[in-house]
């Protein structure tokens, strides 16, 4: 009988990834700080046109590109005269499961049926799930999602109770966990049980699923508007939506302004059993956002193939109030009704376009799905039960855990710059700890994982080590 | 009363406090982590609060104790929101003029 203790388990954390994902991580590995990121990237052997044919095989991508004329007219009144961008919006809803979550899954999946297991786990209390869900359905094999659900009252969050009941919907088994980050060692010791494959969202598979989205708006922008988008805005968490983006874009030949837009969630830790309930969303936020792109590697594989700091231009947050508006404002201006954690790049969007001038363009590469449970309606509702206040006025005011403040004016929505130079020198600094002496060859890594240059990352090194 | 074969609910206690993380907040390590799971009632009958097997609808067996007899769900829209309304309304009122954002106050 094998030791099921936490420490056990975790100790046999590697072995039980190499079994279940079916890679042994170590080829890529210098035995420094330096990893061989791009020959990862391209062992997963499934290059652009197969990503995209094994998609269309389950029926996923090639979705609309939709103009939003009327938020568009809206933060015209808002802005400048002669700036305000023409903003766009890819409608990832249409997917099968209901958002792009489902590309990455797809490639996983397949994989996964490739290699002949039997099923798949995955952790995640997301739209990924029902991705992984739907999948599964369609190509016969088990499913198992695994769901940080509840608080230790009982209480959940409608919006991932709602995820539980789609994926069981679509013939997953759901295994609902109280908070904490140990979810990660029920996963392992589910691995071990089943022999199943683990469909992380951090694999190159997974990865390599999101570049068709970036690949499809070259295209899809080139052929229906003549030209290349200004700037793509990700909704932001993992770090896995923005680089499969950019990689896709890239691969067309494609270089838009990269922004990510993250919900500010600061001042509440993720692995609170007190907080978890105090947070309106529950992804694309600060919480993951931030500790993701300076320390990718900290995700449930050995290296994460979601590295966003690579293809990062800008990093915005804004506040739970303004997306929350913004999606309101969708379904009132555009008709189109949307879960709002996905609307994240939306609300930034808003105010990027008042930025720019009118004859540029803005794509928000996302929607997500809207339900019971998963809408702006009872998310506030959760929120003014729970005892958050709700109350119109500046955002800029709102205490995330405390406050939810609706922009009295669409004027008053923005979208707030981090510091980039903080961000890429907090990754150097989580990088180099525990290392002596950084290679020439971990030098050149630092900085392709940061975009800057050598330079850079020899400044940075120097003042983190005074 | 469930039945051999009925859809279930179980519950149980994954990790006591003290065999909890060192790295996670108090407030989390004072409390267990708690793991529910559905399935199908291996015994030929049980009752709330009896310990059960089940076999889940990948077929594992799982061990917990009986939480819920045809377990559903209730989550829903929630209550009104009226601060909605006023969104709706504002927005098409700056857009479309006053009398589309009759309610906007």
């Amino acid at each position: 009988m094998r030791d099921t203790s936490y420490q056990a388990v975790m100790q046999r954390k590697n072995e039980i990834m190499k079994k279940s994902v079916g890679m042994d991580y170590g080829k890529y590995e210098s035995g420094s700080i330096a990893f061989d990121y791009e020959g990862m990237m391209r062992d997963t052997g499934y290059t652009i046109d197969e990503v995209i044919r094994i998609q269309k095989g389950f029926s996923i991508g090639d979705t609309r590109i939709m103009e939003l004329k009327n938020i568009t007219a809206l933060a015209r009144k808002c802005a400048k005269p002669g700036k305000g961008a023409r903003i766009f919006i890819k409608d990832e809803a249409a997917n099968p499961s209901g958002s792009f979550k489902v590309r990455r899954a797809a490639i996983s999946v397949y994989q996964a049926k490739k290699m002949g297991y039997k099923g798949v786990i995955t952790a995640t209390s997301g739209n990924y799930g029902a991705a992984v869900a739907s999948v599964c359905a369609m190509a016969g094999l088990k499913c198992i999602v695994v769901q940080e659900c509840f608080d230790s009252k009982g209480k959940g969050q409608p919006e991932i109770i709602e995820k539980a009941r789609k994926c069981e919907a679509l013939g997953a088994e759901v295994v609902q966990l109280s908070v904490g980050p140990e979810l990660f060692y029920s996963v392992l010791l589910m691995l071990e049980e089943t022999g199943y494959f683990n469909a992380s969202l951090y694999t190159p598979f997974g990865i390599a699923g999101v570049e068709s989205l970036g690949y499809e708006i070259a295209h899809q922008f080139r052929k229906d508007y003549n030209c290349d988008p200004d700037v793509v805005v990700c909704s932001n968490a993992g770090g896995g939506n923005l680089t499969g983006t950019a990689r896709g874009l890239m691969k067309a030949n494609c270089h838009p302004q990269i922004v990510a837009a993250s919900v500010n969630l600061k001042g509440l830790h993720m692995a609170s059993d007190t907080q978890f309930n105090r947070k309106s969303f529950t992804t694309s936020h600060t919480g993951f956002g931030m500790p993701f792109a300076t320390n990718p590697d900290r995700s449930d594989v050995p290296r994460s193939a979601a590295r966003p700091l690579r293809y990062m231009d800008r990093y915005v947050t804004v506040n739970q109030g303004e997306v929350f508006y913004i999606t309101e404002a969708l379904a009132s201006l555009e008709g189109l009704e949307k879960g709002p954690a996905g609307n994240t790049a939306l609300a930034a969007a808003f105010y990027l376009a008042q930025e720019m001038d009118e004859n540029q363009t803005i794509v928000v590469q996302e929607t997500e799905y809207t339900g019971a449970g998963k809408h702006v309606n009872p998310q506030l509702s959760f929120a003014r039960e729970n005892g958050i206040e709700i109350k119109f006025g500046n955002p800029d005011e709102e205490v995330p855990g405390k406050s939810i403040i609706l922009p009295e004016h669409p004027s008053l929505i923005r979208a707030r710059d981090y510091d980039m130079e903080h961000l890429r020198k907090s990754y150097i600094k989580n990088k180099i700890a525990g290392f002596d002496k950084p290679t020439a060859e971990d030098i050149k890594f630092l900085a392709e994982e940061t975009n800057t240059d050598c330079d850079f990352v020899l400044r940075a090194i120097e003042e983190i080590s005074k | 009363m469930a039945k051999k074969h009925d859809y279930v609910q179980i519950h149980r206690i994954v990790l006591e406090p003290d065999a909890r993380a060192d790295t996670i907040p108090e407030d989390t390590h004072s409390v267990p982590l708690e793991m529910w799971v559905k399935g199908y009632l291996n015994e030929e009958s049980a009752k709330i609060g009896d310990e059960v097997t089940i076999t889940t609808r990948t077929g594992r067996q799982v061990k917990g104790v009986l939480v819920d007899e045809a377990p559903h769900y209730t989550h829903s829209f929630g209550n009104l929101v009226p601060e909605l309304l006023r969104v709706g309304d504002q927005v098409r009122g700056i857009l479309f003029g006053e009398e589309s954002g009759e309610g906007a106050k």
